[in-house]
């Protein structure tokens, strides 16, 4: 029988592996960024990436310091009697003093720091009854450089595919220098304007090397990834081909009136991961296996 | 073979930075982001003295992890935040605090590129993210100062020996790369506009 202190101490080394390791699909991306790079401007800034890629897992240290506000979603069995909203918020917890993660969660307003990344909502828990006998636990720690480039935008039905492109070049130009590019662009397109937004999250957690099953919209993906390559902002805005690594676009029914728009901006950083807690104990790490 | 600065950064030595160029950087650096901003030119409205005297150092736009390890504070991730939320502050800080050098990513806006000019600073991009090469970079932390506004938010006293690789990105002549680089956008953007299919 699985206890909250399991998923406590499953949480605490999920949080280390996704800070201090990317998953493989966005290290290869980096990497061949870095072999096509041909100016010295652009290259010089892949190769800090890629060294300080080899830096952290040598150290076992945070890639970057800024390691984000914890996003999670946890697929639980629908008999789970396990408390694993409290082995959650308990593993942030402890991972932010052993880690250790920077504490950025504040009060809104008051900008009060508690120094533990724990307040109210926070760390937000996304949540699925799966039908499975595990507990799944993703984790994605999102810096604020890129999620402060996110944007919304309540189309009307007769802007269409076009006003979707146009929204999203837009955004990316926008946007610039300053979500760290190369970066990770997740789209969501209808359902409604929280939904637009969830999705274009979610999105996310897609390998950028996995195309969307829809022909269609992975169309739309490679067509988006070549024209934002074409505008030459660069890794960290200093100019270069390599602007973005990858786009992944979900999509949900929407309203007849309405074609929501959500964009979220992922800098090259792209860290997400994933546990799974087995009824009899067993841990494993899907994303941080290699 | 890159050079190597060294803090205080005299004005001379801030106008002889080429756009462009690759440099390290020895001696004391301080961070301060967002709040460090908004606290001391507030202080200084108030008559109030900073604990730290920002003339000719290299302001670091960072808010780093940092242990306590045997008593010491060790920074163990320290790359930098983005630059341009600090757009609307920044000229009057250069105004009143004179720093030499501003280290950041992502480059800051024609105000603040002004105020280099007229006051002999630079605008140094480290790259982001990279922030355990940041680290390795800090030789030692010799003090913390209002360590209440947070780990991310406080002055780090750092001592920098080989900071780097950083990229001259606006220099104390009126210019950025930033700046020339989005003329180029605005011509690639056509090309883009028509591989989507988009008006022109």
């Amino acid at each position: 029988m699985v206890s909250e202190t399991d998923v406590q101490n499953a949480v605490v080394e999920l949080l280390r592996k996704t800070v201090v390791k990317l998953p493989k699909d966005v290290e290869d991306t980096l990497r061949k960024a870095y072999a096509s790079e041909t100016d010295e401007v652009p290259k010089m800034q892949l190769k800090a990436i890629v060294d300080n890629i080899d830096m952290a897992l040598k150290g076992n240290t945070p890639m970057c310091q800024d390691t984000g506000v914890t996003i999670f979603y946890a697929t639980v069995p629908k008999d789970c009697k396990v408390d694993v909203a409290k082995g959650i918020v308990e593993g942030v917890r402890k991972a932010t003093k052993e880690v250790p993660l920077r504490p950025n969660a504040v009060h809104p307003i008051t900008r009060k720091n508690p120094g533990d990344n724990v307040g109210e909502r926070h760390p937000y828990i996304n949540w699925k009854i799966g039908d499975k006998d595990y507990i799944e636990i993703t984790v994605m720690t999102k810096g604020a450089g890129s999620e402060n480039m996110s944007q919304l935008a309540m189309l009307t039905p007769s802007q269409g595919l076009n006003g979707i492109k146009e929204f999203v070049l837009n955004s990316v130009l926008r946007a610039g220098s300053n979500p760290c590019p190369p970066t990770i662009l997740g789209v969501g397109i209808g359902g409604s304007s929280d939904i637009a937004m969830k999705l274009a999250k979610e999105a996310l957690l897609r390998p950028i090397n996995e195309r969307h099953k829809d022909p269609e919209i992975a169309k739309l993906e490679t067509e988006l990834l070549e024209a934002i390559n074409m505008l030459g902002i660069g890794p960290m805005g200093l100019g270069g081909k390599t602007t973005c690594l990858g786009i992944n676009v979900e999509y949900a029914y929407c309203h007849t009136a309405s074609l929501p728009v959500g964009i979220n901006v992922q800098c090259w950083a792209g860290r997400r991961g994933t546990v799974r807690i087995h009824p009899d104990g067993k841990v494993q790490y899907p994303t941080h296996e290699r | 073979m890159p050079k190597t600065i060294k803090t205080p950064i005299s004005e001379e030595v801030a106008r002889s930075l080429k756009l462009g160029e690759t440099i390290y950087m020895d001696g004391v650096v301080y961070t301060g982001r967002d709040e460090v901003h908004i606290h001391a030119l507030e202080y200084l409205e108030k008559g109030k003295k900073i604990p730290v005297d920002f003339k000719g150092s290299a302001l670091f736009h960072c808010g780093p992890i940092m242990k306590k390890v045997n008593e010491k504070w060790v920074a163990v991730a320290a790359g930098p935040t983005t630059s341009s939320r600090m757009n609307s502050l920044e000229p009057q800080f250069i105004e009143k605090f004179r720093p030499g050098a501003i280290i950041g990513k992502g480059g800051m806006s024609q105000p603040t590129v002004d105020a280099m000019k007229k006051y002999g600073c630079v605008y140094l991009a480290f790259t982001g993210g990279a922030a355990v090469l940041a680290a390795k970079g800090i030789e030692s932390v010799s003090g913390v100062e209002w360590f209440e506004l947070g780990m991310p938010e406080a002055i780090w006293i750092l001592n920098a020996k080989g900071f780097g690789p950083l990229t001259v990105a606006i220099d104390a002549h009126g210019n950025s790369l930033f700046a020339n680089l989005s003329a180029q956008i605005k011509e690639n953007e056509k090309k883009a506009r028509a591989k989507l299919g988009l008006k022109t």
